[in-house]
């Protein structure tokens, strides 16, 4: 079969074609765009947080009326406070392990510094964020120690929250950020100019924070219980018995000391699976967004091929007598408008595949987004083609099933 | 001849049901789709406060130099030692430094509290209330004296009011916060402006209103806590918990907002910062010529980018399928009135003018918009419900249905059909008359 015929006909409805063409093009642009996005968000809520997450206890709490100053007398009353609630949520029948935490992954508040090879700042310097807790952490959270060893219970100190402890555990990106060689352990670095010893890595620990960035893997435990208005303690459930130990973590604080807040959201008692799901909410709600829209779209372009490839076919209903009386088979007919869709669509797609790359580039500079990659474009140019076939089926098959003693009808 | 023409076009829609269906349809999902965006930016981008926002200005000083600044802005809080040198020299009409605070609220024996409770408030100056209009139901702020003379007075949220008091005038109680007695001043009305603009970096969006209101001045003297952002400059730490170390910091951790009335106002405004910050450069205290900034509320928040980029992406790309959606109607329209050359050519014959086929086809394409409409409207009204299952809850309270939403909804799905019906209309109207008489 030729093209020319094809094209001599399209010729005659210049603009019907064009719209249709246009209406790919646009369809592909956004969709290529909108499950670009959608694979995005998929990936990000995907990612992991190093932690054994299963079973994993998140408890934030409020003190009322804690005491603000920089005593003595009132560190040790806060952190007097905080020990009686670890050695009661240790104590519980369905709790494994459970420890000081000042932050935990995807929580969304965190503290950050630059770990430097001098103490100076100058060189390599390694953006991180901090989790202060005591001995217990590095277990509770199930991170894996890859090399060195956890805190000693005598290195665990307490007081306002700073960076400034003699020794450290680091995550490996952190870890190889500054010895690139693979000899971090036991070497000194300096937080924010005070020195620090690396005395484990662990393999893996996301920041608590939720956004993207280059330093979502750059962790540091600090051993230091943090005596503040506000306690955070991870606590590790028997295996399956995390309700349980929700329940009993819960009346046990309360039974401990009655006068604690606890406002939600942000704080209380959660398992890991609510703050994972929390903090991947808007993530979620996008990927449904763009689900929608997109097979909306897809719904209404195929809708459109239909649509108009039928009005064709109607206006052409002699046409085809005609060819068929001159000896055309039905496969020729049904070729006919495939082909000829092919064309549209392809035209379409090509310019689509142009507009897609555009619309990118626009969110590049307007809203944070990456590259789409010409892979992605190809892939939505291939789902545009097999579209417009599947759509022009149905029309295409009613032509082909035009007697071919219409051409002896007048109309 | 518009009755006629209106029966003509139903009697024509009636008789292809699927296609004017798939028409309806389709401007029913465009227009739903960018009317429900339409309405979470709108509510989103809302001014808190119209009727005073061009008189509210936040003076931005750059007390952190070129080497922290940001697309060369300076940091979008104040620290302590500037907003305090601002509020002593009082140069606006008024004036408040602001941080936010997380006391409680302490059971005793004249409040109906048995435990504590979280409040969510501000520690503010007593020209915060007239300069923001403050409603409030019993009293009034605190005065300037009361500020200077740190003065343990608070203003309470309704909400509060009736958790703890079970409602009434409470002014001249007592209430506990963090073991300190306050005497009560003023119960505000339910008062809780989306966003609330003067938090830190222009606020964020809340279900619920703040609860208290305590002066600045004690706040700080009594080492009540900043529970709101701080921002500090590379390389120093944070000082966190340490409430007094923060004050001595360069850390930014102050909302400041100033009202000036007129643009003399603002002009002596912004020249009084450019002194200060010169004055501090002087002194050695900035060693960066001045690099201030002074908007007004409005032009503030759209700097802050309230907005979050997930939304403006929704939005353009819900625009991106009204586009398509038109489009593909004014395919089908195309398709769908040439097929009735036929007709035409018949009407023209009988000496229809072509204004009158216009016409005629324009009607038929402005039904389907009011059915595509009306299908927007209740799409619309679902979208809009549903975003609490697709945005946070915060964002989603912000989208409401309202009469103009309705009236908009409407009249976009009408004009675009119509705008995507005029080529079609064109075409048709072209039709030469009697073309299909002749035999073929």
């Amino acid at each position: 079969m030729t093209v020319h015929p094809i094209l001599a006909a399209l010729r005659r409805h210049k603009v019907a074609v064009l719209l249709i063409g246009l209406q790919i093009a646009l369809t592909l642009a956004i969709v290529a765009n909108a499950t670009f996005i959608i694979g995005q968000h998929i990936q990000r809520m995907n990612r992991p947080t190093g932690a054994d997450e299963k079973d994993l206890i998140r408890v934030l709490q409020q003190w009322p009326a804690a005491p603000a100053g920089n005593d003595a007398a009132s560190i040790e009353q806060l952190d007097a406070l905080q020990r009686t609630d670890l050695a009661a949520l240790r104590s519980l029948p369905d709790v494994q392990d459970a420890a000081a935490s000042t932050s935990i992954p995807l929580l969304g508040g965190y503290t950050t510094g630059d770990i430097a090879l001098h103490a100076n700042q100058q060189g390599i310097a390694v953006h991180a964020a901090y989790y202060y807790g005591d001995q217990y952490l590095r277990p509770t959270l199930g991170l894996r120690l890859i090399a060195g060893r956890d805190f000693e219970a005598n290195e665990i100190r307490h007081g306002r929250a700073r960076a400034d402890s003699p020794v450290i555990i680091v995550s490996q990106p952190v870890a190889a950020a500054l010895f690139p060689n693979g000899n971090a352990l036991g070497q000194t670095v300096y937080q924010d100019g005070k020195p620090s010893t690396i005395v484990g890595i662990v393999e893996q620990l996301q920041t608590p924070m939720r956004s993207d960035s280059t330093w979502a893997y750059n962790s540091v435990l600090e051993p230091l219980r943090s005596d503040d208005a506000y306690a955070g303690y991870v606590v590790r459930a028997r295996p399956g018995r995390e309700q349980a130990a929700l329940r009993e973590a819960r009346k046990a604080l309360f039974a401990v000391n009655p006068m604690r807040l606890m406002p939600e959201p942000w704080a209380g008692v959660h398992a890991f699976s609510e703050i994972r799901a929390r903090a991947y909410r808007s993530d979620r709600g996008m990927v449904l967004l763009m689900s929608v829209i997109s097979v909306i779209l897809l719904c209404v372009t195929a809708a459109g091929i239909v649509g108009l490839t039928s009005f064709w076919v109607g206006q052409r209903t002699r046409q085809i007598g005609v060819r068929r009386a001159l000896g055309a088979r039905r496969l020729d007919i049904l070729h006919y408008f495939q082909l000829e869709n092919l064309l549209i669509a392809g035209g379409g797609s090509a310019v689509g595949a142009l507009f897609a790359l555009g619309l990118n580039t626009w969110l590049m500079t307007h809203v944070e987004m990456t590259r789409l990659p010409l892979p992605w474009v190809a892939l939505g140019v291939l789902v545009m083609l097999v579209l417009g076939q599947l759509a022009v089926l149905v029309p295409a098959r009613r032509a082909s099933r035009v007697p071919p003693v219409v051409a002896t009808r007048s109309v | 001849m518009f009755g006629y023409y209106l029966e003509l076009a139903v009697r024509s829609l009636r008789r292809s049901p699927g296609l004017t269906a798939l028409m309806m349809l389709t401007i029913g999902f465009g227009v739903a789709a960018s009317m429900t965006m339409y309405a979470v930016v709108r509510g989103l981008s809302a001014d808190p406060i119209p009727w005073k926002s061009s008189q509210l200005f936040v003076p931005q000083i750059d007390s952190w130099g070129p080497g922290d600044r940001f697309h060369d802005e300076p940091p979008d809080a104040l620290d302590y030692t500037d907003a305090m040198a601002l509020m002593r020299q009082h140069r606006a009409t008024r004036q408040s430094a602001i941080y936010a605070i997380s006391p409680s609220a302490m059971p005793n024996s004249s409040s109906r509290n048995r435990s504590p409770i979280a409040l969510d408030g501000y520690a503010v100056y007593g020209e915060f209330f007239p300069m923001l209009d403050v409603p409030f139901h019993y009293g009034h702020g605190w005065s300037d004296d009361d500020d200077a003379n740190q003065l343990p007075v608070v203003v309470i949220g309704d909400r509060l009011n009736r958790q703890i008091f079970g409602g009434g005038n409470s002014v001249g109680r007592t209430i506990d916060i963090d073991n300190r007695d306050y005497r009560i001043v003023g119960v505000m009305r339910d008062w809780n402006p989306q966003p609330r603009f003067f938090d830190v970096k222009g606020g964020y969006y809340s279900i619920d209103g703040p609860d208290v209101f305590l002066p600045f001045q004690h706040s700080v003297a009594i080492h009540m806590i900043n529970a709101g952002w701080d921002g500090c400059r590379k390389g120093t730490p944070d000082p966190q918990g340490d409430f007094v170390e923060l004050q001595h910091s360069d850390c930014v951790w102050i909302a400041y907002m100033a009202e000036l009335g007129d643009a003399a106002a603002v002009r002596r405004y912004r020249q009084y910062l450019d002194d200060y910050a010169s004055d501090q450069q002087k002194a050695g205290h900035f060693r960066w010529a001045p690099n201030n900034r002074l908007r007004d509320l409005p032009a503030f928040l759209d700097v802050e980018h309230l907005v979050p980029g997930n939304i403006r992406v929704s939005q353009l790309v819900a625009i991106g399928l009204l586009i398509v959606c038109l489009v593909n109607t004014m395919g089908l329209l195309l398709a769908k009135f040439l097929r009735r050359s036929g007709e035409i050519g018949i009407r023209r014959a009988l000496g229809a003018s072509r204004a009158a086929i216009h016409a005629q086809f324009l009607i038929e394409a402005g039904v389907i918009g009011i059915g595509g409409g009306v299908l927007g409207l209740l799409l619309t009204g679902v979208g809009v419900l549903c975003m609490g299952q697709v945005l946070s809850s915060a964002y989603a309270n912000r989208a409401h249905v309202d009469t103009s939403l309705l009236m908009l909804t409407l009249l976009t799905a009408v004009i675009s059909t119509l705008l995507a019906g005029m080529y079609p209309t064109l075409r048709a109207s072209r039709v030469p008359p009697a073309w299909h008489l002749k035999a073929p």
